[in-house]
């Protein structure tokens, strides 16, 4: 048992509430900040200038990736509130993605002529986004495990059809036009307003934070990544956070200690929906433009990978799986495919002709073999590493705690079997034929009714 | 009906459940007396946890009236059910496994917590030291039950009889005034039974709540309650002091057949 009590933590250490230590993560963080400013204060001249052969030989993340490893990271963040944290399983997380960024769209572009500044339309997109999350949420949390699964995932399908098809709406019986175009359709929005600051400086009259100025948008999605971290952390460690945590571990239980289910759960949907909320809008005007096809239905899955990948429930976890899934996507296939494609393809020219292979072969990019890697990815973790890469305490001692070390092995195993003999001794000792300790008896049916 | 007097914690007046066709649990009234410690028990099938699971508000009675302290609470959900006073255990345990045994006892308290989530963020004065009051109560209670060595450490790991013990501690930090024990224990070995049998009747005394009890094991029943009611295919067969309640010929004739009830 000794064993056991050490995996926890000591005494306090292990409790996280509002005195728990959480030693290293600040460290991590502030290296973090550090290498991101200074790798992006100095990307230009280090690529072209003294690391010039270290930037061609390795696959070092551009500027614009580190850019989207952090935006994933935000939403993996949301997502894990949802997933890691309330265990509700949301395939369509994606929708809330582009309430984000259509809002954004819709107050900060010439489509409809409006043009607030981004500051202001952020704050406008979070609040459309948790509202998406909470109507959703309202019908639908009252299914559990497979069934929100479903929903979740048409609601995620629906949404960018929507988007594509909002383009031609017939106002007319309402006084207004015949073809009313709100989304833009298939060609999407573009331009969208960046976010500007009016500080002059080196970088011209004001401060833009978009493509045109990758560093500046760099710095502040690590700001924002930081903040959404930071709530993150402090939602876990709150009377919230412990609610919803019960819920996952056992819904009913956590109704019968006095939580209101639907309400914690419709905040979990609502919070983690105003994240992806958020991110839309940085999405929407750093890359000043959007298309339906942004937010296709893979978008939901590649996050809920970075959460296998990184460890379900935990923060830092799930921050590195976001950086690592983007940064191979983004960065390391492309490198890799800078070696590879040319053989192959060579190869495939010299093939006989095989119908449909030969072309395939003839044509491979490495880089759109992505969903392949990530299947792999979650098949060798799902077999070697099911708690993910950096795991909370609790799911890795779940999943390995039984043959953790043969010290706890004999500990538990002497309780498990000292159990079962006080179990059978009991159950001598019952004065009743059919008592069933082990709760056998049917009449506690209480899950029975919870899917109706 | 109104009339109800004001010393009972719980009145239920012809309740009843039926799944389909099944009557499951048919007309009850049922009283149990303040600070008292009154057992429900039956043969298997009976209808106890169906019982339980409506005055709980996990199953809604498809008739019949919950009051408690005098207020009705008939088909309450859970939650509500918690916040009026009423606390419990499960049959088969069902503590928060990936949750320390502090964090268990903390969500019991959960209710009794004002913070609002939007101060989680910021955490005022107000919140950190709302906090560190369950905490500490928290850590009382799992004294209370001999836990505090294993606060630290995942419900999953606690050996069972510490699970069961567990369970109680997290149904009493919801502050209730009428704990309801399902099969407590169950599981158990006879060294364990007695000492939590001492258990139940000490919480009653110093924490000046009321047990509702389900359970098998005779010697717990017989040792503890002050009244017992005999529950069988859904009706109310017996109802008395544990004496009463064991000459009650209808009571031997559920439990050992109609023959054995002859002889007696």
């Amino acid at each position: 048992m000794t064993a056991i009590s050490s995996t926890a933590g000591g005494p306090t250490a292990r409790f996280r509430g509002m005195l728990a230590d959480r030693d290293g993560q600040l460290r991590i963080v502030l290296v973090l900040i550090v290498a991101t400013i200074v790798y992006g204060a100095f990307y230009n001249d280090l690529r072209q200038g003294a690391l010039r052969p270290l930037f061609e030989a390795l696959p070092m993340p551009s500027v614009n990736v580190l850019i989207v490893m952090f935006y994933y990271a935000i939403l993996a963040l949301g997502l894990n509130i949802v997933v890691g944290f309330a265990g509700l399983l949301d395939l369509g997380y994606v929708a809330f993605y582009v309430f984000g960024a259509y809002t954004t769209a819709f107050l900060a572009s010439p489509l409809h002529g409006i043009s607030i500044p981004w500051w202001f339309v952020v704050i406008a997109a979070v609040g459309v986004a948790a509202l998406a999350g909470v109507l959703l949420g309202a019908p639908t949390l009252r299914l559990r495990g497979d069934y929100l699964a479903i929903v979740t995932l048409g609601f995620g399908e629906i949404m960018p059809v929507l988007a594509r098809n909002l383009d031609n709406i017939d106002l007319s019986a309402f006084g207004g036009p015949k073809d009313f175009n709100l989304t833009g359709g298939n060609i999407g929005v573009n331009p969208i307003d960046a976010p500007v600051l009016p500080i002059p400086g080196p970088w011209g009259d004001e401060l833009v934070f978009s493509n045109r100025n990758p560093v500046a948008a760099l710095y502040l999605i690590l700001a924002l990544m930081l903040l959404v971290f930071a709530i993150c952390v402090r939602l876990r460690d709150s009377r919230l956070g412990r609610a919803w945590m019960a819920i996952r571990e056992d819904e009913t239980a956590a109704a019968s200690m006095g939580i209101d289910t639907v309400s914690t759960k419709l905040l979990a949907f609502g919070l983690g929906a105003s994240f992806s909320g958020f991110t839309g809008a940085f999405f929407g005007a750093y890359s000043t433009a959007i298309f339906p096809e942004s937010f296709n239905f893979a978008v939901s899955i590649s996050i809920l990978i970075m959460i296998i990948l990184g460890g379900m429930g935990s923060l830092r976890g799930v921050v590195l799986g976001a950086f690592v899934i983007r940064y191979v996507n983004d960065a390391l296939l492309p490198y890799l495919g800078g070696f590879v494609d040319e053989p192959v393809r060579a190869v495939g020219a010299a093939l006989p002709e095989i119908p449909i292979l030969k072309d395939r072969i003839e044509a491979f990019t490495l880089t759109s073999y992505n969903y392949l890697l990530y299947g792999v990815i979650l098949a060798v973790m799902m077999i070697k590493r099911p708690e993910g890469l950096l795991p909370v305490a609790a799911r890795k001692a779940e999943l390995h705690g039984e043959g953790v070390a043969t010290e706890a092995t004999f500990g538990t195993s002497g309780e498990v079997a000292q159990a079962a003999t006080d179990f059978e001794a009991a159950e001598g000792h019952l004065a009743t034929p059919e008592s069933r300790p082990d709760g056998t008896d049917g009449t506690d049916g209480t899950d029975r009714g919870d899917r109706a | 009906m109104t009339a109800l007097a004001t010393d009972l914690v719980l009145s239920t007046r012809g309740i009843r459940k039926e799944f389909g066709g099944l009557v499951a649990v048919s007309d009850i009234d049922f009283d149990i007396p303040r600070h008292s410690i009154v057992s429900l028990i039956g043969p298997n099938g009976a209808g106890k946890t169906t019982f339980f699971n409506m005055i709980t508000g996990l199953y809604k009675p498809t008739a019949g009236r919950i009051e408690l302290n005098g207020k009705e609470i008939t088909g309450a959900k859970p939650h509500q059910v918690v916040r009026a006073g009423i606390g419990r255990t499960f049959q088969n345990i069902r503590l928060f496994g990936n949750m320390t045994a502090v964090e268990n006892v903390l969500v019991g308290l959960h209710h009794t917590l004002k913070g609002h989530w939007w101060e989680a963020i910021y955490r005022p004065r107000s919140l950190l030291r709302e906090e560190d009051r369950a905490l500490e109560r928290a850590r009382e209670l799992l004294a209370l039950m001999n836990l505090l060595p294993r606060q630290d450490d995942y419900a999953r790991n606690l050996p069972y009889g510490d699970q069961r013990r567990l369970e109680i501690a997290r149904a009493l930090a919801t502050d209730c005034k009428l704990l309801l024990l399902d099969e407590p224990t169950a599981g158990m070995n006879p060294n364990e039974t007695l000492e939590l049998t001492e258990f139940v009747r000490s919480v009653r005394d110093r924490l000046g709540v009321t047990i509702l009890l389900i359970e098998h094991d005779m010697k717990v029943v017989m040792g503890i309650s002050e009244r017992v009611t005999v529950l069988d295919h859904g009706e109310k067969i017996a109802e008395g002091t544990p004496a009463e309640v064991r000459a009650n010929p209808r009571v031997i004739e559920a439990y050992l057949g109609r023959g054995a009830a002859g002889h007696g």
